[in-house]
């Protein structure tokens, strides 16, 4: 999350605002909802994406007159959601997204459930009907407490308003520190509108809430016991190693062993794929070098990853001659899946240095015939793509164009499906948490909105999203927030007029039958148009010559969202590719064609 | 079987967040009962559950998760544990004496007598209230409730010394 260059590690893990002094005691006689609003200025929450309502009206009063917190008009909430899990994973920082009770919160349901499977600190802020309404079927009631309980970290019902700075100083902690997540604070009506004493800063109580963060010396020591005796090791790097603002201790790491690293779709970002030791991402469309290293390997040095079945295949038959050594701030990664021969429970960045330290004192074995037989496999299959032959436009390369012309300081964004996946391969990933998509749930319509909280984050860099047409015409209104609101983001749509992965799937396992996946976006809609009509500047690229010039239009302007659609090649699918459940070994580099993997034997 | 001695936050929903991890994860909860400790803020919740070891450790951890759960620890086998049971059985003239018998022997008490009942209460491991309640079925066994299991371990240590500590961070 933290990015090496920019930040300072974390969101101070209990409110601690700038300049204001952690001591001082302030008490004043409020209302509720000034109770709320100065919460969070002094929690330090500077830009909240939000739609207000009948239940959370009394919040947005004070909130019209805060100097400190900018409150951002989104068009959806499911967009403001998005939009604060952006935020965050652009800046590190807690992301805040507020609606109100009802199918406001409801709207917030899907946001709230990708941030917590792909662990993004957000603090979801929603109005409640008033107390003695609740359980009467009141208008916009919904218990939204109940239904986001397995889709957040934690959640707290406010029914009485000096319990307000408490719930919001403990949202912002638990979603911050140990594996951070999603919170949501439901604040019913009468609480926002009663009068109470306001007294900052509030004493954390959370008996049961401790997050280990500094690992075992024993573990430790045990680990580097194995990777002392490994032969064929990797370390499988995931997106926990982004979220503990890692990369320099990684790299180090890395560099001192000369183990061969992949980096997962959450991880893309966090050692730099320019690195010779780098062979890319692993999992269902991974990097033959990446798959092959994990199946072939007598050492999985997993850090922050949590053997997802995208990335493992067939349980069963992955890694499996491979060792594990699994560190993981949640306990409960370890062996879920997996089994652990050395488990270490902790922050990445202090387990990943103390491991650095313990392992300059062993003599570490060469591993050189492994580390070739790796490079041979990146050498002999290295994942590309065809140009069309009828002189269409191949998504591939008008992503990896976008990433060559704009390079590695922009942020960027993608939706979900095949163009998440060659953007996942093909743009430069060299810096951590300047690569957002939506993991673990694969929510498509994640693109746009996240692109515009990751604006409102690192408002001075360029921001790139990189859409289907799909998952574009999902979440695409937040276009209007962005041209209202100046948030000048770019939106690449590649428009293959269909749901595209769903497409390749059909293709390959429906005998082509291409049931409901035609989405006829052929000029319906006419995508600059659209983006005209929402106050974006609209392009298109159709041809191969224009793609570059389009690229530089579109970067030429930053005072205005950009959307632009390349109309691409309908039939180009996602190679390599392990169909699902089947074992990772059954990787086909292009239809029907499998690697060789041993054509030079270790 | 395992059973496990959960220490929780006394607060509202505790207890749907517990038994929702387990319904969420497809795993069924044989018996749970739950009560208010010595401490007013802490409840204690006893579950007993039927799963594979890996599984309970899993389901374990994830609990740990739960921000309210302060403590969970998973009993030995010898541990005390106790149930109740009321139970309306079928008894006029010529059975009472036989059913008044059987109370007798599992020491249970009588807790309301009609010309055609008699109410039992019994308190027991779930093994001794099993045999007791298949006694009684002959006679016909009108209406049974049971409660959950609840159980403590042997010895003068206390699960909830530590748990109980309050821990409080600064802000």
């Amino acid at each position: 999350m933290k990015d090496q260059q920019e930040t300072p590690k974390g969101h101070p893990a209990v409110p601690a605002p700038p300049g204001s002094g952690t001591t001082t005691t302030q008490t004043a006689q409020v209302t509720g909802s000034q109770s709320l609003v100065r919460s969070l200025e002094l929690v330090g929450a500077e830009n909240i994406f939000g739609i207000p309502g009948g239940a959370i009206l009394p919040a947005y009063d004070p909130l019209f007159d805060s100097q400190k917190v900018r409150h951002i008009l989104v068009r959806h909430e499911q967009g403001a959601g998005h939009a604060a899990q952006g935020y965050a994973m652009a800046t590190g920082k807690v992301g805040v997204c507020m609606a109100t009770s009802g199918p406001g919160a409801t709207n917030l349901v899907t946001p709230l459930a990708d941030a917590h499977m792909d662990s993004v600190p957000v603090v979801a802020i929603t109005g409640q009907v008033a107390s003695p309404l609740i359980g009467t079927d009141g208008f916009q009631e919904a218990d939204i407490c109940g239904i986001t309980m397995p889709i957040t970290k934690h959640n707290f019902l406010v029914k009485n308003a000096e319990e307000i700075p408490h719930a919001i100083a403990s949202a912002f902690h638990i979603a911050s520190t140990g594996r951070p997540g999603p919170v949501l604070v439901d604040i019913t009506k009468d609480a926002l509108q009663a009068s109470t004493t306001f007294s900052w800063p509030p004493t954390l109580d959370l008996p049961g809430y401790r997050p280990v963060s500094k690992p075992h010396g024993k573990q430790v020591r045990e680990a580097a016991k194995l990777i002392a005796a490994a032969t064929r090791p990797v370390f499988y790097v995931g997106g926990g190693v982004v979220k503990a603002g890692a990369a320099a201790e990684l790299r180090e790491l890395v560099e001192l062993t000369g183990i061969p690293v992949v980096t997962t779709l959450m991880a893309r970002g966090v050692f730099p794929d320019s690195h010779d030791l780098n062979f890319g991402m692993p999992g269902m469309h991974g990097a033959v070098a990446a798959v092959g290293a994990l199946q072939r390997s007598d050492l999985l040095i997993s850090l922050g990853a949590r053997f997802d079945d995208r990335v493992t295949g067939n349980l069963d038959s992955f890694a499996p001659g491979a060792k594990v050594i699994h560190v993981d701030i949640d306990p409960a990664e370890i062996s879920k899946n997996r089994v652990a021969d050395v488990p270490i429970v902790g922050d990445c960045k202090d387990a990943i240095a103390e491991l650095t330290g313990r392992l300059r004192e062993e003599q570490l074995p060469s591993i050189d015939a492994w580390v070739s037989y790796v490079k041979d496999l990146r050498r002999r299959y290295p994942t590309g793509y065809d140009e069309p032959t009828d002189g269409s436009l191949s998504p591939q390369s008008v992503i990896r164009r976008i990433g060559e012309l704009t390079g590695p300081d922009a942020y960027y964004t993608a939706g979900v499906g095949q163009h998440q996946m060659w953007a996942a391969h093909f743009l430069p990933f060299e810096k951590p948490g300047h690569w957002l998509n939506s993991g673990g749930l694969g929510t498509m319509g994640y693109c746009v909105p996240a692109a515009m909280g990751a604006k409102v984050g690192r408002p001075d860099s360029v921001v790139w999203g990189i859409d289907g047409d799909g998952c574009f015409q999902m979440t695409n209104q937040e276009l209007v927030t962005c041209a209202v609101e100046g948030i000048p983001v770019k939106i690449a749509v590649i428009n293959n007029q269909s749901l595209g992965m769903v497409r390749q799937w059909q293709t390959l396992f429906y005998e082509g039958r291409y049931s409901n996946t035609d989405l006829k976006t052929n000029r319906v809609p006419d995508f600059p148009k659209l983006a005209e009509a929402m106050g974006c500047v609209g392009l298109r690229a159709e041809a191969a010559e224009d793609v570059d010039a389009v690229i530089e239009k579109a970067l030429a302007i930053d005072d205005q969202p950009v959307v632009v659609e390349f109309v691409v090649h309908k039939d180009a699918m996602v190679w390599p590719m392990v169909a699902a459940g089947t074992s990772n070994d059954e990787i086909k580099v292009a239809k029907d064609l499998a690697p060789e993997w041993d054509k030079e034997e270790l | 079987m395992h059973t496990l001695s959960v220490l929780v936050e006394n607060k509202p929903g505790v207890l749907t967040r517990v038994a929702g991890l387990f319904a969420r994860r497809g795993f069924n909860i044989e018996s749970l009962a739950v009560g208010t400790t010595e401490h007013p803020t802490v409840s204690r919740i006893t579950l007993v559950v039927n799963v594979e070891d890996d599984v309970l450790e899993q389901v374990t951890k994830q609990l740990n998760k739960l921000v309210e759960v302060l403590k969970i620890v998973q009993l030995e086998s010898d541990a005390a544990r106790r149930q109740l049971v009321l139970v309306k059985v079928r008894a006029d003239q010529s059975t009472r004496s036989q059913v008044l018998d059987v109370v007798q022997l599992f020491q249970a008490k009588a807790v309301d007598i009609t010309p055609e009942t008699i109410t039992i209460e019994a308190v027991g491991t779930p093994e001794r209230l099993d045999m007791l309640v298949r006694i009684l079925e002959p006679f016909g066994v009108r209406e049974l409730v049971q409660s959950g299991v609840v159980a403590i371990g042997r010895g003068s240590r206390s699960i909830s010394d530590r748990a109980l500590r309050p821990v409080r961070q600064e802000a």
